[in-house]
């Protein structure tokens, strides 16, 4: 391996798609925020055209993908590690802040709780009914609202007197702002009384029965925001730390569980071909399986009009049928080479 | 006469041949799938918890087979699955399919009523192999839990990924086929013998989980989205206490011949739970005090959206979890569920439990899994 030679954490999410770029040690030496804009696939080449660009295709040591498009990124990069959103934020926020204990994150989708004990994850919940108060449905009101969703959280901080929104629900909890403006309450006001609305709903759904100690760590695409923030200090009366790359810590996270993964087997090899990619062009097709009774949709990804990768059989029958025979032998072959 | 019945796991092993041996006529509806389920939803209320859905969904897709009665189990537990008989006949009356339905109950040890059911169906000579009968299906239905039981193990340590998924699927093809209580038999040795000569990993210490909740959603495979199936790919080795053989020979059998009952669950239970809710409340409590007790890594508990004994249950599992330190994940199912969101929490789950894991083995000293 070179000298500079880099880990890769990729985060597909429903909102964002991130890119991490560390070094051998795991410190991070580039990170890429990119709106997923509902095409992950386009946007993952963005990303990777991107570092493959301003780091003239750096030696990559290991690759780790995470995100609910894990999956697909894991294929498109030849990733080494595909782990799920919750042991990467957790392995990120251990990293910046040592011996937290407490991990709040809001995502563009999910909202998660994560309780650490002794450096281990030891309980953790993840919102299962409801995505009020999560990333979406902020971009949502803030553009019905007409303030740019970067301006939010500073709107919600020059509130004097916030307004009560019934936050249980997002439709309810839209339909409750459109009553506040009506009967005349400021923009500030509302956006607050929002903000305050959707902390109280995180806690209630996710950290009941739970103890939240200190450190306290706020992370994922909302943490962004101001008024947020403030909302959880104001109704947890502890400071809540926003690490400088809040944003991208499941990227984060990923690449430091792929350094892992290298630095625990002396054999390993990395399948990333994440740069070869950029000159494939990736569609999906989808279709309904009638082998049996499950009716099962099966993806397959197509780079260049070949199948590369098959998911979504509850049996087995296709997502082996590719994987073993281009892409894996495919892969070693390259790792060989390098 | 064309006789069908709801899928609930792996019933039909037990029942068919059952059928068979009565000389009825049986139409097994396809294994529970996503049209089942749609077509359910269509016609259940949007309350009504996911099991009613998908059996209305089994009797609809078993009719367009042919099916024109159903034998359906009844009960008078204090949960809503006592008044599900009726609750189909409506339903399926309602949406224009006219089917008969024959509810099987043995509230209060009554036996002349199942009689006078069989004596309709087959004539007076049938009678004579009722308590045969029941002795049979109670057999097999545990032969079959049993089974399943062993693929869990070997599963959790197979070498070669995916050879129990094979043999157990077949098992299941072939017993739709099967027409005897002999041939079962036949084939459940057969399977059992291949499952075993699975090369195992016989070093490895699999997690353990065991799996609580309501019935349905525990035992379906499809209800659950597999979840058994994917903790063992997973390497986890799982347990469930509440099965259909214990079902039949607890709930049906000792209680109406006021045998002795097996309440080691009822036992552990009382310090949280000291009476019987409903459902399988009390079950669910109880028996994850015994895997804590019997030092399990976790619990997943596993109910349909608005099931309400569960819900009396989740609400007493923190308590449990803080006190005995067993980590309890509870996962809700309804048509609307994402199955992406789901597997991400097992697959968390999981991680969490082997890094919790790990770090016992420091005696709960400040050791970093990571880094």
């Amino acid at each position: 391996m070179r000298a500079d030679g880099h880990y890769l954490g990729i985060d597909v999410g429903s909102v964002s798609t991130n890119l991490v770029l560390t070094d051998l040690d795991g410190n991070m030496v580039k990170k890429l925020y990119l709106r997923t804009s509902g095409q992950p696939i386009k946007s993952l080449m963005e990303g990777l055209k991107e570092i493959a660009g301003a780091h003239r295709s750096p030696l990559i040591a290991a690759a780790g993908a995470t995100g609910s498009g894990r999956g697909l990124a894991g294929v498109i990069a030849g990733a080494d590690v595909v782990k799920n959103e919750i042991t990467a934020h957790a392995v990120a926020a251990q990293r910046i802040v040592p011996g937290v204990k407490t991990i709040l994150e809001i995502g563009g989708q999910d909202s998660k709780i994560i309780i650490l004990r002794n450096g281990v994850v030891y309980d953790f919940a993840m919102n299962t009914v409801c995505a009020a108060g999560t990333g979406s449905f902020l971009d949502r009101q803030a553009a019905r609202l007409g303030v740019p969703i970067e301006e939010f959280g500073d709107l919600a901080l020059r509130s004097g007197s916030p307004v009560r929104i019934a936050g249980r629900c997002a439709v309810f909890a839209e339909s409750d702002m459109i009553h506040k403006q009506q009967s005349g309450h400021s923009n500030e006001d509302i956006v607050k009384g929002l903000c305050e609305a959707l902390v109280r709903n995180y806690l209630s759904n996710l950290a009941k029965g739970k103890e939240l100690s200190e450190p306290v760590v706020f992370q994922g695409g909302v943490a962004a925001n101001k008024g947020i923030a403030a909302a959880f200090e104001k109704a947890l009366g502890v400071r809540v730390i926003i690490p400088e790359d809040h944003a991208v810590m499941g990227a984060y996270g990923a690449a430091l569980i792929a350094r892992q993964a290298r630095l625990a087997d002396k054999t390993f090899l990395t399948k990333f071909t994440g740069f070869e990619a950029l000159n494939r062009i990736y569609s999906t097709t989808s279709r309904e399986c009638n082998g049996c009774t499950n009716l099962c949709e099966i993806v397959e990804l197509l780079s260049d009009g070949v199948v590369e990768a098959r998911w979504g059989d509850r049996c087995g029958k296709w997502s082996s049928s590719t994987v073993a025979k281009t892409s894996i032998s495919d892969r070693q072959l390259y790792a060989m080479q390098k | 006469m064309k006789m069908t019945f709801p899928h609930l796991g792996n019933t039909y092993i037990s029942i068919k041949p059952m059928l068979n041996e009565l000389g009825i006529e049986c139409v097994i509806p396809p294994f529970n799938n996503k049209r089942a389920l749609e077509l359910g939803t269509r016609h259940v209320p949007e309350m009504a918890c996911l099991p009613l859905k998908i059996n209305i969904g089994n009797y609809i897709q078993a009719y367009e087979l042919g099916a024109d009665t159903i034998l359906m189990a009844g009960g008078c537990g204090p949960c809503r699955f006592g008044y599900y008989c009726e609750m189909h006949r409506e339903i399926l009356r309602d949406a224009g399919y006219n089917m008969e339905i024959i509810t099987l109950e043995f509230a209060n040890g009554n036996f002349n009523r199942l009689a006078s059911v069989v004596h309709r169906l087959t004539g007076s000579t049938a009678l004579l192999k009722v308590p045969s009968l029941v002795g049979q299906i109670a057999k097999t239905a545990r032969r079959v839990d049993e089974l399943e039981m062993l693929s869990f193990k070997i599963r959790a340590r197979e070498l070669e990924h995916g050879a129990v998924d094979r043999f157990y699927r077949d098992f299941r093809e072939k017993a739709l086929k099967v027409t005897s209580f002999k041939e079962i038999s036949n084939l459940l040795d057969e399977t059992g013998e291949l499952m075993r000569s699975i090369k195992q990993d016989q070093k490895s210490a699999p997690l353990r989980v065991g799996i609580v909740g309501e019935i349905y959603t525990g035992i379906d495979q499809f209800a659950s989205f597999n979840i058994q199936e994917k903790l063992g790919t997973l390497g986890v080795e799982v347990d469930r206490k509440v099965t259909v053989s214990n079902w039949i020979i607890e709930h049906i059998v000792k209680k109406s011949l006021h045998l002795h009952r097996d309440m080691a669950y009822a036992e552990a239970a009382k310090p949280w739970l000291g009476a019987m809710i409903g459902g399988h409340a009390q079950e669910t409590i109880g028996n994850t005090v015994l895997y804590a007790s019997n030092n399990y890594d976790g619990v997943i508990q596993i109910f349909p959206f608005s099931c309400m004994p569960e819900i009396v249950a989740e609400s007493i599992l923190p308590d449990i979890e803080r006190e005995l330190g067993i980590p309890v994940l509870t996962l809700i199912i309804d048509e609307m569920t994402g199955e992406a969101g789901y597997l991400t929490r097992v697959e968390a789950f999981i991680d969490m439990l082997e890094s919790r894991r790990k770090n016992q083995k420091y005696e709960g000293g400040w050791s970093l899994s990571w880094n």
